[in-house]
C-alpha cells in the first residue's frame, strides 16, 4: 500500500539518505504514475454512494421536507433527514473537552448557514444519488442573517479574554508618542481550496468501523467517530495513505463524515461520499475574515513607544473559531508598551478553522503594514526600520529567543535581492508603463511541540520498516521519515519502506502547526535507536552471533553492514546476521513521552491537543523566523499588480530535508501571492451565501502569476526545539508574504491598499 | 437520473434534422456543454454529437477572407501560421481564453455559443430566479454580487456579461458566421438582453453554424487583442479590446480604425463612436485617451462592477497605443 520505490529517489547523489540530505520525494514516483491510491479510490463490493442536500437559506428553519420522489428513484437505497438519520452521540472537541450536546444531529433542522447539510440521498450509483437529491423538497422559515462582519447586526461581538496581552500602558504611551499611526487592516473569507475535495468511504464490519479519508489525523478523528457512534477507539481504523492537500482543513471529522458513516450503519452498506466543489466551499471552514486596527507610536528616531492592537474575526452562530490576531503583533518588535485584544462576531457562516498558519497570517497583515506604514511617515528605509526596533528577546513571554535568525535573513535577502540600489520614494522606479515597486515584511511562526510514537523494525532481508499513524500531504513525511531512520540504524535508504496513514500503526497526533516533522523525526530516531541497540546487543551477546567471540563493547552499522569500530573480525550484512542468529525480525516501539506517562494520558496525547508543549515552555521562546522580499509591477492605467520577484530568507532550524522545507517554503509562498492578489470568498449579502464557490471564480494563483522564487536558508539547528534540531517549515513562508506584497504596491504606487486581496479597482 | 438520447451526427445535414428535436442540444467539444449539464442549468433530451464531422474543421486563410470550420479547434486556429500573420488579434484573443487543456478540446462553433458566467445563472438550485434561464423569473443578480456584470448593453432584465473573448476580435472585423443555410454579422448574431434575456443569438431550431468567415484587411493585419483580468491566465476578462489600425502613408494618420470592447457589454461590442472620433486624425495619446472615453456612451454600472466603466476605455487606449508605436 505504502511501499515506495526508493531507487528512483535515491538516484541523484551519494549521501541524500543521510537527515539534511536533498533527497527527493519518495512517494513521487507512485503520484506521477497514478500508483497511489487516495483514500475515496478503494474498490468496495456493494458500494453505495450518498450525496448531500444543502440549504439554501442563511439562517432559519426546515420547516418541512418531502422526499417521496426521491425515495422512489431508481436506485435509491434511503433519503436521510433530520427525522430519519440515526441518533449519533455528542463527540468532545479537539481539546479534549466533554459534549457541549449529549448528542449530535448532522443533518439539521435550524439553519445558520446557506449550503449547511439537511438532508443525504443513498443511492446505488453516483448518478442516481445526484439525480435523487434535486428531487428532495425543502421548505424552510428564513430568519434575517448575519451575512459578515461589516454586518450591521454583526455588533462587536465578543471579547476574548485569552487573547488580550498588556504590558506597560500602551494606551497613554501611544497618545504621547511624538510619531503616531493607526490603520484599520481586513482580510477577507479564504478558503483551503485543496485539489483533493473533502470526502470519505465508511464500511461497518459488525461493531468496527472502517473509513477511508483524508486526513491530517487520524487518532484525533478516529476518536471522534468513536464517540459519535459509542465505539471503544480500537474499533475504528482510519485509512488515508495519502492526503491531496489539507492546508489545515483536513484535521477533524465533519458533518458529512458523520453522514456517510450513519448512512452506512444504517444500511449496512459501504457509503461513500464526495462533497462537491461548492459544497467544498460550505462544509467545513475557511480563514475566517478578519479586521485588525493597529496603531503605533514612536520616537523621531523610529524606536517603538507603544503598540496598540484591536482585531475582530468571524466566527459562526453555532460554533466558536478564533484567529489568534495578535500573535506576530506581539512578538515581532521591542516595545515597551504594548496592548493587544481581540473579539470574535458570530455571522450565518460554517465554522472557520485552520487555514495555513491561522493567526499569525493575517497578523502579519496588520503589524507588517503598520511598520511600513511608520517608516515611510518617518521617511526611514523600512528594512531599517525593522532593525531599528529588532526584539532580541520575546518581549512578550520576556524569555530569550532559543534561536532567532531572523537578522541574519534580513542581511541575506536583502543581498540577494538588491535592497540597496531601492529609492525610497512611492513611484520612483517604473519600466514604461509598469510602476515597479519593491517592499519587505517579516514572519514568523511558533514551534508547535508534541510527543510522538514510531514502530521501526528491522526484518530478516536487512530491509527495515517504519510505521506510524502520522500522515504525508506532500510535505515529506514519507521522505524524512525513511532519511532518519537510514541514518539512525546506518542502512541504505532504499532498504527503508515507511508506511503512514493507517490508525491502527503507531500512534500519531495531529499534523498542523508545522509540527509533524520535529516530533515524528524524533520519535523515529528514538526508536530506529532502540532496534539498533537491540540488534547490536544481539550481535555482542547471542551465542549463535559471529561477533560474540570479538569481546568486544560495542559494534557499528553502516550501509547495513555490522563490523566492529576498529574493522577488526567479521564484517556481516544485517540479513546474514539475521540468518545467523535465526531471527525474524527485531521490532522496536519508540515514543518521546516520559516513561511515567499513563495510558489515560497517551491517548490524549494522540488524540486531542490538550498535551501540545507550549512554544513558550522553560527558559525559552521558540519561534522559525524569516523576512520577504518582493518586487510588483502594477500597470499604471490597469491597477493590475503582477509579482515579479520574490526573494525569501528563511531560518526552521535544522533542515531534514532541504529540498522538501524549499518546496514548502515555496508553496507557502505562492499561496501568499493568492492571499495578497486573488482570494476572496465573494458572499450574496442578501442571501448570505458564497458566489464564487468553485475553481473557475474563486480566482488562486495559476503558474502565470508566478515568479521565479528564491529561497535562502539561514537556520542553524536549535536544540531546545527539537530533537534533531529543526524548527517548523510549512507554515512559517506564507507569514509576511500578502504585506511584503502590500508594502511593494505602496512603493509601487503610492497607494496603501490594507484590504485585501489587491485587486485592480483598488488602484485604479 | 436525468436521461438523454445520445446521437452522433455524421453530416451537416443530419446534425440540422436533429437539432430539429424539441430538447435537442448540440454537443461539439462539450466544454461549455457538460459544465452547464453538471450545475443544472442544460438539461438536454437529445444530445447530438457533431464532433465526428468532417470537413468541418478546416481553417482555409487566404489574404481577402478566412473560412474557419466550426470544429476547428481554439488551440489550431490560434497556432496557425496565417491567422497568426493576417488576423493576430483573432489568434491572440484565443491563446489568452481559457487554459490550454480547454483550448485543445473545445471549437470555434463551441466557443461562440459559450453561456454567461453569471454566478446565479449558473447555480439554479440557490437561485431559481433568472430570466435567462426562466424566462419572467427575474435577476438574482441585480442587487447581489455584480463585480463581473456588464455595464454595457444591459436591460431591467438581465446584465449578465458576454464571456468570449474570440467574438470581440470577430465583430471588429465585420465577420460574419454561416449558418448553412444564411450568414449574418457576428454582431448581429449576438443580441443584447432587453426583455429577452434568454434570447442570446439569431439561431433558429435546426440551425447549426458551420463556419466563420473573417474578411481580410490592413487593419487586421495590424491588430491585437489586450486581455485585463485579475490573473495573468485562465481567467475570463475583466476588460478586453480588439483593435485594428491602418495607417495613411505619413505614417501617422489613421486611415481605419476597428474597436470592439469584451468582458464588459451582455455582447460583443463594437464601439463605432470610438472609431469615428480617429478616423483621419494623427496618433496622439492624449486624443486616443479621450476616444476611448467615448466607448463607455450609455454605460450602467450596479455597484461592484463600477471600475469596469473606467477601466475598459483605458483597455481600448493601450491596444491602439501598443499598434501605433509598432508603425
Ligand atoms: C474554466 C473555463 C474557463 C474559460 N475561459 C474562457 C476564456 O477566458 N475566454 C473564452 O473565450 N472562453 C473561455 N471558456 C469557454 C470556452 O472557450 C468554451 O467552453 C468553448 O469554446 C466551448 O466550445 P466547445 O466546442 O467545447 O462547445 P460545447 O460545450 O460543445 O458547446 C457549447 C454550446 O454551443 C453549442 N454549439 C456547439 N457547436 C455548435 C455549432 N456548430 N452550431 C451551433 N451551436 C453549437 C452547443 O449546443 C452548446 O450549447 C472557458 C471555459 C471554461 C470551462
Ligand atoms: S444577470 Fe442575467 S443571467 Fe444573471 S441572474 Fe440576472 S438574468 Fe440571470
Amino acid at each position: 500500500m505504502t511501499v515506495h520505490d526508493m531507487k528512483h529517489a535515491a538516484s541523484d547523489s551519494a549521501r541524500l539518505e543521510a537527515v539534511g540530505g536533498r533527497l527527493s520525494r519518495v512517494d513521487g514516483p507512485a503520484k506521477i504514475t497514478g500508483a497511489a491510491k487516495y483514500a475515496f479510490e478503494q474498490q468496495l463490493e456493494g458500494l453505495t454512494h450518498a450525496v448531500l442536500v444543502g440549504a439554501t437559506i442563511a439562517a432559519g428553519k426546515v420547516t418541512a421536507i418531502d422526499a417521496r420522489a426521491a425515495e422512489t428513484a431508481p436506485g435509491v437505497l434511503a433519503v436521510l433527514t433530520p427525522d430519519t438519520i440515526m441518533e449519533l452521540r455528542g463527540a468532545s472537541d479537539w481539546l479534549g473537552n466533554p459534549p457541549s450536546q449529549p448528542t449530535y444531529a448532522p443533518l439539521v433542522r435550524e439553519v445558520t448557514f446557506s449550503g449547511q447539510h439537511v438532508a443525504a440521498v443513498v443511492a446505488e450509483t453516483f448518478e442516481q444519488a445526484v439525480a435523487a437529491a434535486a428531487l428532495v423538497k425543502v421548505w424552510y422559515d428564513e430568519t434575517p442573517a448575519i451575512v459578515d462582519l461589516s454586518d450591521g447586526k454583526a455588533g462587536d461581538g465578543i471579547p476574548i479574554d485569552a487573547m488580550t496581552k498588556e504590558w506597560g500602558d500602551a494606551e497613554a504611551a501611544f497618545a504621547e508618542a511624538p510619531v503616531r499611526i493607526c490603520a484599520a487592516y481586513n482580510t477577507p473569507r479564504e478558503f483551503q481550496a485543496a485539489m483533493e475535495p473533502h470526502g470519505l468511504i465508511a464500511r461497518w464490519e459488525g461493531d468496527e468501523l472502517t473509513i477511508w479519508e483524508p486526513s491530517q489525523w487520524l487518532d484525533g478523528m478516529a476518536r471522534t467517530y468513536a464517540e459519535w457512534f459509542g465505539l471503544p477507539f480500537e474499533n475504528v481504523r482510519l485509512v488515508s495513505p495519502y492526503i491531496g492537500g489539507g492546508f489545515g482543513s483536513k484535521a477533524l471529522a465533519l458533518a458529512h463524515s458523520a453522514v456517510a458513516a450513519a448512512a452506512a450503519r444504517m444500511l449496512d452498506r459501504p457509503v461513500k461520499l464526495v462533497l462537491t466543489r461548492p459544497q467544498n466551499f460550505t462544509s467545513y471552514g475557511g480563514r475566517a475574515a478578519t479586521r485588525q486596527t493597529v496603531a503605533i507610536g514612536a520616537d523621531r528616531d523610529g524606536k517603538i513607544q507603544s503598540i496598540v492592537h484591536r482585531g475582530v474575526n468571524e466566527t459562526a452562530v453555532d460554533g466558536m473559531w478564533v484567529e489568534p490576531l495578535g500573535s506576530v503583533t506581539s512578538i515581532m518588535y521591542a516595545t515597551p508598551n504594548f496592548s493587544s485584544k481581540q473579539n470574535v462576531v458570530r455571522v450565518n457562516t460554517v465554522v472557520p478553522g485552520a487555514k495555513r498558519a491561522p493567526g499569525e497570517n493575517p497578523s502579519a497583515f496588520g503589524i507588517e503594514s503598520a511598520i511600513d506604514e511608520l517608516a515611510y511617515e518617518l521617511g526611514i528605509d523600512p528594512l531599517e526600520m525593522r532593525l531599528i526596533n529588532y526584539a532580541e528577546q520575546d518581549p512578550h513571554a520576556k524569555k530569550a529567543w532559543s534561536t532567532r535568525q531572523l537578522r541574519e535573513a534580513f542581511a541575506a535577502g536583502a543581498e540577494a535581492f538588491g535592497w540597496a540600489k531601492r529609492s525610497n520614494a512611492p513611484r520612483s522606479m517604473r519600466d514604461g508603463r509598469q510602476l515597479i515597486g519593491w517592499g519587505v515584511a517579516a514572519g514568523t511562526y511558533p514551534v508547535r511541540r508534541a510527543h510522538g510514537e514510531a514502530v521501526v523494525k528491522l526484518l530478516s532481508d536487512g530491509s527495515v520498516e517504519v510505521e506510524s499513524s502520522s500522515i504525508d500531504m506532500g510535505q515529506g513525511t514519507y521522505t524524512i521519515l525513511a532519511q532518519t531512520a537510514a541514518e539512525t540504524l546506518g542502512v541504505p535508504v532504499e532498504r527503508v519502506s515507511v508506511k503512514l496513514g493507517d490508525s491502527h500503526f503507531a500512534r500519531a497526533g495531529v499534523t498542523g502547526g508545522s509540527r509533524l516533522a520535529g516530533v515524528m523525526t524524533g520519535a523515529v530516531h528514538k526508536a530506529a535507536g532502540q532496534a539498533l541497540d537491540e540488534l547490536i546487543g544481539l550481535a555482542l551477546s547471542d551465542p549463535r552471533s559471529p561477533f560474540q567471540k570479538l569481546q568486544a563493547n560495542t559494534l557499528q552499522v553502516r550501509d547495513g553492514r555490522i563490523a566492529s569500530p576498529r574493522g577488526e573480525g567479521p564484517d556481516l550484512s544485517i540479513a546474514d546476521f539475521m540468518m545467523a542468529i535465526g531471527r525474524d525480525q527485531i521490532e522496536a516501539k519508540g515514543d518521546t513521552l516520559p516513561a511515567s506517562t499513563t495510558p489515560e494520558e497517551r491517548y490524549k496525547n494522540y488524540t486531542t491537543i490538550a498535551m501540545s508543549i507550549p512554544h513558550t515552555e522553560g527558559d525559552y521562546s521558540r519561534h522559525s523566523w524569516c523576512a520577504h522580499f518582493v518586487e510588483v509591477r502594477v500597470d499604471e492605467d490597469f491597477g493590475t499588480v503582477r509579482v515579479s520577484r520574490v526573494v525569501s530568507a528563511l531560518d526552521s532550524g535544522r533542515l531534514y530535508n532541504p529540498k522538501l522545507a524549499e518546496s514548502q517554503w515555496k508553496g507557502g509562498i505562492i499561496m501568499g501571492i493568492g492571499q495578497a492578489l486573488l482570494e476572496e470568498g465573494i458572499v450574496d449579502r442578501r442571501h448570505g451565501r458564497i458566489v464564487n464557490g468553485n475553481f473557475a471564480d474563486y480566482m488562486l494563483p495559476t503558474n502565470a502569476d508566478i515568479p521565479d522564487i528564491q529561497t535562502i536558508s539561514v537556520g542553524i539547528p536549535d536544540p531546545h526545539s527539537s530533537a534533531l534540531g529543526g524548527k517548523g517549515v510549512g507554515e512559517l513562508a506564507i507569514v509576511g508574504i500578502a504585506p511584503a506584497i502590500a508594502n511593494a504596491v505602496f512603493h509601487a504606487t503610492g497607494k496603501r491598499v490594507r484590504d485585501l486581496p489587491i485587486t485592480l479597482e483598488k488602484l485604479i | 437520473m436525468r436521461d438523454f438520447s445520445y446521437l452522433r451526427a455524421d453530416s451537416v445535414e443530419a446534425a440540422r434534422n436533429a437539432a430539429a428535436l424539441p430538447g435537442a442540444m448540440l454537443l461539439a467539444g462539450g466544454t461549455t456543454l457538460i459544465d452547464l449539464a453538471k450545475c443544472g442549468v442544460a438539461e438536454p433530451s437529445t444530445v447530438i454529437d457533431i464532433s465526428h464531422i468532417e470537413g468541418l474543421d478546416a481553417i482555409d486563410v487566404a489574404a481577402d477572407r478566412a473560412v474557419i470550420g466550426a470544429l476547428a479547434k481554439m488551440s489550431h486556429v490560434a497556432d496557425h501560421t496565417s491567422v497568426k500573420s493576417c488576423f493576430p488579434a483573432v489568434s491572440e484573443a484565443l491563446w489568452q481564453a481559457a487554459s490550454a487543456q480547454l483550448r485543445n478540446m473545445a471549437t470555434i462553433g463551441g466557443n461562440l455559443m459559450q453561456r454567461t458566467r453569471c454566478p446565479y445563472f449558473r447555480d439554479p438550485q440557490n437561485f431559481p430566479a433568472c430570466n435567462k434561464r426562466a424566462p419572467g423569473s427575474g435577476c438574482s443578480a441585480i442587487g447581489g454580487a455584480t463585480r463581473s456584470h456588464a455595464v454595457l448593453g444591459v436591460s431591467e432584465a438581465c446584465i449578465a456579461t458576454y464571456p468570449g473573448d474570440l467574438a470581440v476580435a470577430l465583430v471588429a472585423f465585420d465577420a460574419e458566421v454561416d449558418l448553412g443555410g444564411r450568414k449574418l454579422k457576428v454582431e448581429d448574431f449576438f443580441l443584447a438582453p432587453g426583455a429577452t434575456a434568454e434570447q442570446e443569438h439569431d439561431i433558429r431550431p435546426g440551425e447549426v453554424i458551420t463556419a466563420v468567415e473573417i474578411p481580410g484587411s490592413a487593419a487586421a493585419r495590424r491588430s491585437t487583442y489586450i486581455k485585463v483580468r485579475d490573473r495573468q491566465s485562465y481567467e475570463f476578462a475583466a476588460a478586453s479590446a480588439a483593435v485594428g489600425l491602418e495607417l495613411e502613408g505619413d505614417g501617422r494618420t489613421v486611415r481605419d480604425i476597428r474597436v470592439a470592447l469584451g468582458g464588459v457589454a451582455t455582447k460583443p461590442w463594437r464601439v463605432r463612436a470610438v472609431e469615428e472620433a480617429l478616423k483621419g486624425k494623427p496618433l496622439d495619446e492624449a486624443m486616443i485617451r479621450e476616444a476611448s472615453e467615448l466607448a463607455m456612451e450609455g454605460a450602467v454600472d450596479h455597484g461592484a462592477n463600477h471600475y469596469r466603466i473606467a477601466l475598459a476605455p483605458r483597455v481600448i487606449a493601450r491596444a491602439i497605443l501598443k499598434l501605433g508605436e509598432t508603425a
